[in-house]
């Protein structure tokens, strides 16, 4: 009889672990309704997310987001994808990621989907198409949908520009009024003005660039003055011929100017700064003018001590050699590793609508779609919409190859060495540049020609 | 035989009429483990574990340095290049003067570190008022995370807003704003020393104190009736005795610092240009940014092998002052 309780209380035991077993795997199945999407940890993340209520509430599926600060942001994702992890559904990863995320099949390939929901590319901005999406680039093959247009811009002190006596003092000194510069030249001249004045009792600087040494600070900065002298990757009719067009002499000439334009007009102590310094700079009413990226400028035109009134936005200046800015931002793409394919999937076809997209530029996100940034009422849609239009029209980017990593590090290395070390000459830095450069696409297999 | 079975009955024979060692050999029976085997199922966990997290990956890495691997570029067929990596590695320029910068930050700090922990250790051995306190405000330093030091010395040393420029220029009249500790190629490396000096000299001064603490008093006291001055009973008895301690503190100090990143990537990530690239951030670099793992894994055997080297050879010489 005891044996019988004891077999009786063991089915009774089974069944209720079974009927418990169920009802958590249905939970279990409810919670997998989730999605992570893997991003940046910024201004416009936040936006993403407010953005992702909406997508939450018409799909049912959970948002959840895993944002890196900038700083960190390549190590840990690279490293993510690299590993095949399953941390990210969905990652809006960097442009130059692109060529390496196509060719160790990290993300998935979207052109059948996009036939699929008819998303067409011919709808976005083209450097976005060429810059977030296409691999290899200016080919039909799309890896991802272009989420955050970025480009880099600057940011000035309208209130200061504005003052009469400054004004003043700036036509005696330069014969000319000061407006925000269209020129290298001229933005060297103002930024000079500004330099060690007072300002409401208060020492200022002129500009804020990037030097940051350890990610990609002081190329994502150097390469906004280079294009304009002249720089280019390789020669567009021999690809990867890169003597004599990386390290000609008005390249040189750009490296040079920015170097001089660190020396004479950047506040102290900026020697390994990026983003969130020039934001701290420009902020705490150090500096007259800022560079930094447009996805930063709905924040600071919001900030109460120098946004509205005070500040004012202009596209990066005219080199001697033409009018180009780096390009930045992102694609947004599916990992291949994900077990939420579908539903990933799901969020890019509600993503690219025009609604969503326009609700995304109203939160604070940049959207590249042309229904959104063509509208006839986006200019005035924001006080920096202007330059982000123009700017947009005139972008570079770095290299997107899968050994982008290790060129972006030579090339951190030698300019830094050359800017802010003093290391050597304008020339020799991009001498060695080209010699490294060399070097990694050979043992990536690529034929490098040497004229 | 009866009276020998008497006799032996007491201590051998349990109630149960069975003997202690038949019992024993009856119950290892029954469990079936042998002591050896008892012995070896504690320890095989633990060399389960160092074998897969310390010897499995260090024979992989081996067999990666041999190879072309880049983790970036992963769909390249795996080559094997043989020496190559490790020829690259020993003919490039640029490692060898992160060796020497390395080399100069272990020295400088090292020796700093010495001098001032055993000055240290020889002001708390004396008796005074507050000696605790003080000995506690020393070791402080030493018990942060070097990632909070890197990050409260970078604002502490931040040109416009730190303190430590405004002392500089209270003393010397030099504009606060008109120099950057880590951010200029003449200071940067006596910055990241001078930072490592603080948190580590009192770890030095601890294991001096150790040393001093061990000599006994009546050598000092036949000093004393000798009439010894204290400069002559220091060089005669407390600087011989504490020798040992001193080497040994120069050895963990060395081999730590050779290893180095996490302060002086927050200080300076190796800046500025590359002239406080120590050899541990060219690494990290190599295997986690650039994601060259065939390069970076027989840059890893390269350093390894140095380090080793040396601390053995260290070792051999600490243990020969040691008999003397």
């Amino acid at each position: 009889m005891r044996r019988f309780k004891w077999l009786g209380s063991s089915a009774v035991t089974a069944v209720l672990g079974v009927v418990l077993g169920t009802l958590g795997a249905n939970e279990a199945t409810a919670q997998s309704k989730q999605l992570t999407l893997c991003w940046a940890a910024w201004d416009p993340a936040n936006a993403l997310v407010e953005l992702g209520k909406d997508f939450t509430k018409q799909s049912g599926i959970e948002m959840k987001y895993e944002f890196v600060p900038w700083t960190s942001y390549a190590d840990r994702f690279l490293n993510e994808l690299n590993s095949h992890g399953k941390l990210c559904d969905l990652i809006i990863g960097d442009s130059q990621w692109i060529g390496g995320a196509a060719e160790n099949k990290w993300y998935v390939k979207l052109n059948d989907f996009f036939d699929k929901e008819k998303i067409s590319m011919d709808d976005f901005v083209p450097a976005t198409v060429v810059g977030y999406s296409q691999w290899p680039k200016n080919s039909p093959n799309y890896w991802a949908l272009p989420a955050m247009a970025d480009a880099v811009g600057w940011t000035y002190r309208k209130d200061w520009f504005s003052r009469p006596e400054i004004q003043s003092a700036f036509k005696v000194k330069y014969g000319r009024d000061l407006a925000p510069p269209k020129t290298y030249d001229e933005l060297k001249q103002i930024a000079e003005f500004f330099q060690g004045r007072e300002i409401d009792g208060k020492k200022v600087y002129g500009a804020y660039i990037f030097t940051e040494r350890g990610s990609e600070g002081i190329t994502m900065g150097v390469t906004n003055a280079l294009y304009n002298y002249g720089f280019s990757y390789d020669n567009p009719k021999k690809p990867y011929q890169m003597q004599g067009v990386v390290n000609s002499s008005d390249a040189a000439k750009g490296l040079e100017f920015y170097k001089e334009l660190y020396k004479c007009c950047t506040a102290p102590g900026m020697t390994n700064a990026y983003m969130q310094e020039g934001l701290d700079a420009f902020k705490s009413g150090q500096v007259a003018m800022q560079m930094n990226w447009f996805a930063f400028f709905p924040g600071l035109y919001k900030d109460p001590n120098v946004g509205g009134d005070k500040i004012g936005f202009f596209v990066n200046p005219a080199g001697p050699n033409g009018r180009f800015t780096q390009l930045g931002g992102q694609g947004i793409s599916v990992v291949a590793t994900s077990d939420r394919r579908n539903d990933a999937l799901a969020y890019i076809k509600w993503f690219a609508q025009p609604a969503v997209q326009q609700k995304w530029w109203q939160l604070g996100g940049y959207s590249a779609l042309k229904a959104v940034v063509d509208a006839p009422d986006f200019p005035k849609s924001a006080a920096f919409a202007p330059q982000f239009l123009e700017s947009m029209g005139i972008v570079k980017d770095f290299w997107a190859e899968p050994s982008y990593a290790q060129l972006l590090l030579d090339m951190q290395k030698r300019v830094h060495d050359y800017v802010v070390a003093d290391k050597g000459t304008a020339q020799q830095a991009l001498d060695l540049l080209v010699k490294d450069w060399t070097k990694v696409f050979k043992e990536q297999g690529k034929q490098v020609a040497s004229q | 035989m009866d009276q020998m079975t008497t006799i032996l009955q007491p201590d051998h024979v349990t109630i149960a009429g069975m003997s202690e060692p038949a019992k024993s050999r009856a119950a290892r029976r029954v469990r079936g483990l042998s002591d050896r085997a008892i012995a070896w199922l504690f320890v095989a966990p633990t060399i389960a574990l160092l074998l897969a997290i310390n010897i499995f990956p260090l024979v992989w890495m081996i067999r990666l340095s041999f190879t072309s691997l880049n983790l970036s570029m992963s769909y390249l067929p795996l080559r094997f290049v043989g020496l190559d990596n490790f020829t690259d590695i020993l003919t490039d320029e640029d490692v060898w003067f992160r060796l020497q910068t390395t080399a100069q930050f272990v020295i400088w700090s090292v020796a700093l570190q010495v001098v001032i922990g055993y000055g240290l250790a020889l002001l708390i051995n004396r008796q005074f008022r507050g000696h605790s306190f003080w000995t506690t405000i020393i070791l402080l330093p030493m018990m942060l995370s070097p990632a909070v030091v890197g990050n409260f010395w970078t604002l502490l040393l931040q040109p416009q807003i730190g303190p430590f420029n405004s002392l500089i220029s209270l003393f010397t009249g030099v504009p606060p704003s008109s120099f950057s500790m880590t951010g200029q190629v003449s200071l940067a490396p006596w910055t990241i020393v001078l930072v490592d000096t603080w948190m580590w000299a009192p770890y030095v001064m601890l294991i001096c104190l150790a040393g001093l603490r061990s000599i006994p008093d009546y050598i000092y006291e036949a000093a004393e009736v000798d009439r010894a001055s204290p400069w002559r009973q220091f060089w005669s008895i407390t600087l011989p005795m504490t020798v040992p301690f001193l080497m040994l503190a120069v050895l963990f100090r060395a081999i730590e610092n050779f290893k180095m990143f996490d302060m002086v990537n927050l200080l300076t990530s190796g800046g500025p240009g590359s002239t406080t690239e120590l050899v541990s951030i060219t690494l990290k670099r190599a295997a986690f940014e650039k994601w060259r793992t065939g390069y970076s894994s027989a840059l890893a055997i390269i350093l390894f092998v140095t380090v080793f080297g040396a601390a053995n050879i260290y070792v051999k010489v600490l243990n020969k002052v040691k008999q003397r």
